[in-house]
């Protein structure tokens, strides 16, 4: 018997969240103000919760440990948010939205959910609009949209390369009017160390205080995570470098489950690593290859030359050959592997690291041609600067060099249908929960996702808990609230003075993102799975013996900080690699060389793994627990790019 | 590349600081220059030494969490640049670097080159929004926008928030900061309702933190905007 209730709803798809809606409890407004909720940080999911929730009349207390909610990285998206809103009439309708979103996450999403994110798609555009998001227009005044990551419709909103920034202000903007209105209570440089739960139930959070070193306990009647994921683990990822898995991995110590672990995203159009010592990989949007063609020299012995020198007949557009119907367009993971077997071949370009030349060229020299120089400017224009002042070259004059990177991650706390985790009272919302994307994520739905998550769903289903618990408050002297801040100050203490301190968090942080990467990146396989988890208990035995933090814990110290995070990382990297291996099929982004058609397709087992992976923590190693898919909507299929 | 870093160590806001002395060698010219000081604070660990303490978070110039002045130029002096998209090879004829902290009355130091900005949100909460409620908002085609102001909306409402323009002004004023937003939002018709009150909520959050000498002259500002 399977401990995962999803709590979908029943009935016709398209009218599940209605009637959902119509069941879940409501608070009178009056009495609002008589229950607290913490929620955990502040990007596309927080914020837009934090506003909602404080527009409602519910008291929050809001925490993020950047030094303003402005600055959390959904702000570095780039490229749109998609919305069913078919507004340039070429076929888009929720149930394509919908279907799409099933399709580009190889069936192992849960129907429902997916379903009413594209339900909710159109509103998150109308909300954004309305708080003064400048959106991208028309000569005619009409919002501008364009056919992004793949799809065959025109459904991406997008304000130029820049569209997570001006969601996330619009975001921090409405959430700041609460701030403003006294409703929401925010504390920056904060950043969450533990769950406390009394009685099985989440009831608030131990926080250091990045300025002080302080450690402090905050209570409520329910919290909501919204931490973002854990690309970083990579060491090596698009994401800002503050971006961990702390508070989620926190969570799953005490009892919350962690779906899907090794769904993690490469996103194929990054600037290329160029020494030992980088600290990121920066992203060039998927828009970009809307116009720019991909390709490598056909030749090995042309991958030294100056690209411009390589005659027309010696490149090989090779997702043009592999893909003729979708081309450059393919989905991410589709588009990251070819990238990897061409590099694999020799044929890569670029600096050589490790005796390996990791790139290819992104060429805009055709669309520049066709439609010139300054129109090109105008489209993207700002991921062109930031391209040259990265590297140094001018791509209007040369092809972009790219590679994959990590960029998103798929997997997450599992949540039911309400976003609640498997811990009562402990809710999960944007890319910290595991939800809508399967196996792979479409371009342009992250955002969807986060703002759907913090302004429709959770104030809904977070109501409805607070409605049907009625909870005693827990005082700062309840034991279980001193447990949880001893615990806290332990493994601090136990950070700050390990028995040989010999090296840097950072070391330890490169070690474990080498090992996932070889192991759990963009090809995984049985045996090395099983050598990287030997490795990584190894890496964690390692570093509580030797990790060396310098400074004091009762003052701002970024080197503690790091520690505590690379500590989580390298536990949630185990759990990766195990999931990866339990996994015995190809999925999305997840490639099992064992399972691969002979041209690299992905070979999924809808008998034996259609169904979400939710480990629960134990001493003695996580337990996976399977919450089975079923397919009622939508005929799982080959998905077929070809 | 070899450098000479001159960085201003602060314990804490109140105590005094000053310049500390650093070698660093062997640095490619391919790394950024927040790389370079995450090399020196490796062999500050190193050394059992406490890291020099900055602010950063997405090192692709966007989240506006990096700061520094960097030779006496807030970001470095490279234009439309932040901190973490600088690259060393910019600094290949220079072998001397002096590195602080952003310097204004309203970004108090919390520790070494890093800052407290609440000074922004707070400028923010006093007006730096549209009073729409989750939920309420009609369809967004509902109303048109010209593609000019649209962009010119957009083209304010880019500033990351990073603060330079306070920490370059010799009066420390976030005028920049301040009328970007509410350009942004006066470009549009969802903005446009509650233009003259946010711009006079804005200023007036803003004044509390310029020095008393320049509060006359903005408070002429804030009368400008109301008449006019």
């Amino acid at each position: 018997m399977s401990k995962l209730n999803s709590n979908v709803p029943t009935g016709d798809l398209d009218k599940r969240w209605d009637k959902h809606l119509f069941e879940l409890s409501l608070i009178a407004p009056q009495n609002r103000a008589k229950y607290n909720v913490i929620v955990i940080g502040t990007g596309l999911a927080g914020a837009s919760l934090c506003a909602t929730l404080g527009e409602s009349g519910y008291n929050v207390q809001s925490f993020c440990f950047n030094d303003s909610p402005r600055r959390a990285h959904s702000i570095a998206a780039q490229g749109g948010i998609n919305a069913s809103k078919n507004y340039q009439n070429d076929g888009d309708s929720t149930h394509r939205l919908f279907y799409d979103t099933m399709k580009g996450g190889d069936f192992r999403a849960r129907e429902s959910n997916v379903y009413r994110l594209a339900q909710l798609s159109g509103n998150i555009i109308d909300q954004a609009v309305s708080q003064g998001v400048p959106f991208a227009r028309e000569y005619s005044g009409y919002l501008a949209n364009r056919s992004f990551g793949g799809a065959q419709v025109s459904r991406t909103f997008y304000a130029r390369g820049q569209t997570g920034q001006q969601l996330l202000l619009g975001a921090y903007s409405a959430m700041s009017k609460e701030v403003a209105s006294g409703k929401v209570k925010h504390q920056s440089r904060a950043e969450m160390l533990e769950i406390i739960l009394v009685d099985g139930k989440a009831r608030g959070i131990v926080v250091r205080d990045l300025v002080s070193g302080e450690i402090s306990a905050h209570t409520a009647d329910c919290v909501v995570m919204c931490t973002g994921g854990y690309s970083n683990a990579f060491y090596l990822s698009t994401n800002a470098k503050g971006c961990n898995t702390s508070a989620t991995w926190r969570a799953h110590k005490k009892g919350a489950f962690y779906a899907n672990p090794s769904f993690t995203q490469i996103h194929p159009t990054c600037i290329p690593p160029t020494g030992e010592n980088q600290s990121k990989l920066t992203l060039m949007s998927e828009s970009l290859r809307n116009d720019g063609r991909i390709w490598a020299p056909k030749n090995i012995e042309d991958c030294a030359k100056d690209p411009r020198e390589i005659a027309e007949e010696d490149r090989d557009y090779f997702l043009e050959r592999m893909y003729p119907a979708f081309a450059n367009l393919v989905p991410r993971d589709v588009a990251s592997r070819a990238v990897k077997s061409i590099c694999d071949e020799g044929r890569g370009i670029g600096t050589e690291i490790h005796g390996e030349k990791l790139g290819v060229y992104l060429d805009f020299s055709s669309i520049i041609e066709r439609i010139g120089e300054d129109k090109v400017r105008e489209k993207y224009g700002n991921l062109f600067d930031m391209y040259e002042r990265i590297s140094g070259e001018n791509p209007y004059q040369l092809p972009m060099k790219i590679y994959p990177a990590p960029h998103y991650t798929m997997g997450g706390l599992w949540v039911d249908y309400n976003l609640m985790t498997t811990i009562d009272g402990l809710f999960a919302a944007g890319e910290a929960n595991y939800s809508e994307h399967g196996a792979n994520r479409l371009g342009a739905s992250a955002l969807m996702q986060g703002l759907a998550d913090g302004y429709f769903i959770a104030p809904r289903t977070v109501a409805n808990y607070l409605a049907k618990n009625k909870l005693e408050p827990v005082g700062l002297d309840h034991p279980d609230v001193v447990k949880a801040m001893d615990d806290v100050k332990d493994r601090i203490n136990k950070l700050m003075n390990s028995p040989e301190p010999k090296h840097s968090p950072d070391y330890y942080h490169k070690k474990v993102g080498r090992i996932l990467w070889s192991a759990c990146g963009m090809s995984r396989e049985r045996e090395s799975l099983k050598a990287a988890i030997e490795e990584i208990k190894a890496l964690q035995a390692d570093f509580w013996q030797h990790v060396k933090v310098t400074g004091v814990d009762k003052d701002m110290n970024q080197t503690l900080e790091r520690a505590g995070r690379v500590a989580d990382f390298i536990e949630l990297g185990h759990l990766m690699c195990r999931d990866a291996l339990e996994r015995e099929e190809s999925c999305g982004c997840h490639a099992r060389m064992e399972y691969l058609e002979s041209d690299g397709e992905a070979k999924r087992d809808d008998e034996n793994f259609a169904y979400v992976a939710a480990w629960e923590y134990s001493e003695d190693g996580a337990i996976l627990n399977k919450e089975q898919l079923d397919f009622e909507f939508v005929k799982p299929s080959v998905r077929d790019y070809t | 590349m070899n450098f000479t870093l001159h960085i201003w160590r602060q314990k804490n806001a109140q105590s005094k600081g000053d310049f500390q002395t650093y070698q660093i060698e062997e640095i490619d010219s391919d790394t950024s220059f927040l790389e370079m000081l995450d090399q020196l604070n490796e062999q500050l660990i190193g050394k059992g030494e406490d890291c020099v303490v900055f602010d950063y978070d997405c090192r692709e110039g966007i989240c506006g969490a990096c700061s520094l002045v960097i030779n006496g130029h807030p970001h470095g002096e490279k234009k439309t640049t932040t901190t973490c998209q600088l690259y060393m090879r910019e600094y290949a004829n220079q072998n001397e670097l002096w590195i602080e902290p952003f310097r204004a009355d309203s970004f108090p130091v919390i520790k070494d080159v890093l800052t407290n900005r609440d000074a922004f949100d707070r400028i923010i909460q006093a007006g730096g929004y549209v009073s729409t409620n989750t939920g309420s908002a009609p369809d967004a085609n509902a109303q048109l926008v010209k593609k000019a102001d649209a962009d010119a909306a957009f083209d304010a409402a880019t500033c990351i928030g990073c603060g330079a323009c306070v920490a370059v002004c010799p009066n420390a004023s976030a005028s920049l900061f301040v009328s970007a937003k509410i350009a942004h939002l006066d470009y549009l018709p969802q903005g446009k309702v509650q233009s003259d009150s946010r711009a006079v909520n804005m200023v007036r959050q803003m004044i509390i933190y310029l020095k008393a000498r320049f509060r006359a002259i903005v408070v002429r500002l804030i009368w400008f905007v109301k008449w006019n």
